[in-house]
């Protein structure tokens, strides 16, 4: 276990290696830090001097194992907008975006894995048709319609719950209010990620049920409920699992459009600001940290697999 | 008592003639079960070929799948929706009251007879924008599926038919390109590259092929241990042949069921990114930005109008793109014996 662990850390290194590479080219297609310098009160010579001072004025490669170092040493570079550091301003916004994703994952894993098992056990009749239905449209409606739709219902019309932010204005935010701020995202997040998972638990949930085991255990009259919610749910556990390790990505992507709809004040809003101000050093610095999540998510995922199926062998 | 009386000359009377009936209802059902099961015997058991049985040996492969794509009622449905709007986007020029560009009304005018969805904010005519937004967002999806479709399948080609380092340089780069949160990594590039039009579609086109690269590769490592290929192989065939002519053939079903997927994302992403304002850019309508103007409180909460259509659309569009690739994927399924 330990041996298949490191050697998957090691295959992710050069992977990450790239990652930093393309980020870097990226960075660098963006146009020299250096432009923003530039103006009619600032001479030539000062802008190279602050080339020279910067390390500009030496070869790609060099330049890049610079910025690796810096980068190794927690150093992510200065924000172009707000001149903070780029490290200190995702820490501060992680928190936020963390919560969201946390909950709207579990949410939909609420959603998706009852209506899943539910419409395999009940293949081909009304309920299952029902729930694919459902299912087909959740991955089918954009993120942002489905907010705009529910800020227009229970915002405007209705007047029930509050459309932006994580608190209400001026005050600290209970427990309370930051749970009304948060229903609208969290349904949006997880409409949009039960509808691809109740498709793939239900088709996983489907192959089960036809494996020798399950008409073993069928076959020994334990009874309906015991043979689903013992043999069939352990089993289920593999692709759920799974489920989780692919929503990580899309998780994250999700949320920079949905916090920017709500006004959540995470780590989206904050790139998608950057963005729009053409603030590289932050969106890079989002780019890479979202690399890493998503690689750490995969290889959790792998390890989780083992741990739930002993079938597989790990080496 | 007389009301009693009366209904229950009523129900004798309708009853009277009830249990005859049923009765030669449940004998016919009797029947008709027996007949059902004497085909079952005929047909499976005893192995005599029954005429259907041997209508369905005989189709050739496209009616099977016509056949069994037909079983698909909402992909059925789906496709009549994605035809209808399909065409009426193509004949946006010729179907649009006015032109989508033009101000010819008053400032968000409310629907009504002469703009039957109603003026956008600065009076152009959103029926027509409509159309012609869903041109673009066709286009965009279409051509974004086209080119990773290209490159997902020769990528996948080589890495799975030459192996070695070529599969792990290539694998690795699908990896790096993955594990990019798909959005940020599109709007990065909309921000690094100025939006517009064909940057989206090139956008779009270089971020959606890892899946299909690894589909290819993955149906491409099995092809290769087939017999028919290995003949090909002894028989000296050019490399060239064996690619595009035996084995590509071979994995087009899967690769037409996974487009159908990138198709209905990549128009999910377009509209994301329009909506977001890095996407296409105006007066070029298109079915997201169309939406941005949603982001300020009049229009959401005073002008619907302006907004739902086109959200509306998406869903519609995306939705019969979704259901036609699910019935499609069982359709060509191979081992399906349905």
């Amino acid at each position: 276990m330990t041996k298949y662990i490191l050697k998957r850390i090691l295959i992710a290194i050069p992977v990450l290696i790239g990652i930093t590479i393309i980020d870097y080219g990226i960075m660098c297609m963006a146009g020299s830090p250096l432009e923003m310098l530039q103006g009619p009160r600032v001479s030539q010579a000062a802008v190279e001097a602050k080339a020279i001072a910067l390390g500009l004025d030496k070869p790609f490669y060099v330049q890049y194992f610079v910025w690796l170092g810096q980068l190794l040493q927690g150093n992510m570079g200065y924000s172009i907008k707000s001149y903070q550091p780029v490290s200190e301003m995702i820490r501060s916004h992680l928190g936020p975006t963390l919560l969201l994703m946390g909950v709207s994952l579990v949410v939909s894993l609420i959603m998706a894995v009852p209506a899943g098992i539910y419409s395999a056990i009940h293949q081909y009749e009304k309920g299952d048709y029902a729930v694919v239905t459902f299912s087909f449209l959740g991955s089918s409606i954009p993120g942002f319609f489905l907010s705009l739709l529910l800020i227009y219902i229970f915002t405007v019309k209705l007047g029930w719950l509050p459309s932006s932010g994580m608190a209400t204005l001026g005050t600290e935010g209970g427990f309370w209010d930051v749970l009304q701020h948060m229903v609208m995202p969290v349904i949006v997040l997880a409409t949009s990620m039960a509808g691809s998972n109740i498709r793939y638990i239900r088709s996983a949930v489907l192959e089960i049920l036809q494996q020798d085991y399950l008409r073993t255990a069928r076959a020994k009259g334990i009874g309906r409920f015991l043979v689903i919610n013992k043999h069939a749910l352990r089993n289920a556990m593999v692709p759920i699992v799974t489920v989780i390790g692919m929503e990580i990505p899309v998780l994250f992507g999700g949320a920079v459009i949905i916090e920017q709809v709500f006004s959540w004040p995470g780590l989206g809003l904050m790139t998608m600001s950057a963005i729009t101000g053409r603030d590289y050093p932050v969106i890079m610095g989002v780019c890479l940290l979202s690399a890493v999540v998503v690689l750490a998510a995969n290889l959790v995922t792998d390890i989780l697999y083992a741990l739930v199926d002993p079938t597989i062998q790990l080496d | 008592m007389l009301l009693y009386s009366g209904m229950g000359l009523v129900y004798r009377k309708l009853f009277q003639y009830a249990p005859e009936a049923w009765k030669v209802k449940k004998e016919e059902r009797i029947e008709k079960k027996m007949a059902k099961k004497k085909k079952y015997e005929r047909t499976v058991l005893v192995g005599a070929e029954n005429e259907r049985v041997k209508d369905i040996a005989n189709e050739s492969y496209l009616q099977t799948v016509f056949r069994r794509f037909r079983r698909h009622h909402l992909a059925v449905v789906s496709l009549a929706i994605l035809a209808l709007l399909g065409g009426a986007a193509l004949l946006a020029p010729l179907i649009a009251p006015y032109d989508p560009d033009e101000i010819v009304g008053t400032f968000s005018g409310a629907p009504c007879k002469e703009f039957w969805l109603g003026t956008d904010q600065i009076g152009r005519d959103v029926l027509s924008r409509l159309l012609y937004a869903m041109r673009i967002s066709l286009l965009v999806g279409i051509m974004a599926t086209f080119i990773s479709t290209v490159i997902g399948v020769i990528l996948g080609l080589i890495a799975g038919y030459f192996g070695g380092v070529a599969d792990m340089i290539i694998m690795r780069f699908t990896d790096m390109v993955m594990s990019f949160p798909y959005i940020l990594l599109v709007l990065v590039a909309a921000a690094v590259f100025k939006p517009g039009l064909w940057n989206i579609i090139l956008i779009l086109g270089f971020v959606d092929w890892p899946g299909i690269a690894r589909l290819v590769r993955g149906n491409v490592l099995n092809l290769r241990e087939t017999n028919f290929i290995k003949g090909n192989i002894v028989a000296g065939m050019p490399l060239r042949h064996i690619l595009f002519s035996e084995i590509l053939p071979n994995t087009v079903a899967p690769i037409l069921v996974y487009a159908t997927s990138v198709l209905a994302l990549s128009m999910l992403d377009e509209a994301a990114l329009s909506f977001l304002g890095q996407g296409v850019q105006p007066p070029t309508a298109s079915l997201g930005n169309m939406l941005n103007g949603a982001q300020s409180l009049t229009v959401l909460t005073k002008q619907p109008w302006l907004w739902i259509p086109p959200g509306l659309l998406i869903v519609l569009l995306v939705m019969s793109i979704n259901f036609i690739g699910d019935a499609l994927r069982d359709a060509l399924d191979p081992n399906s014996r349905r």
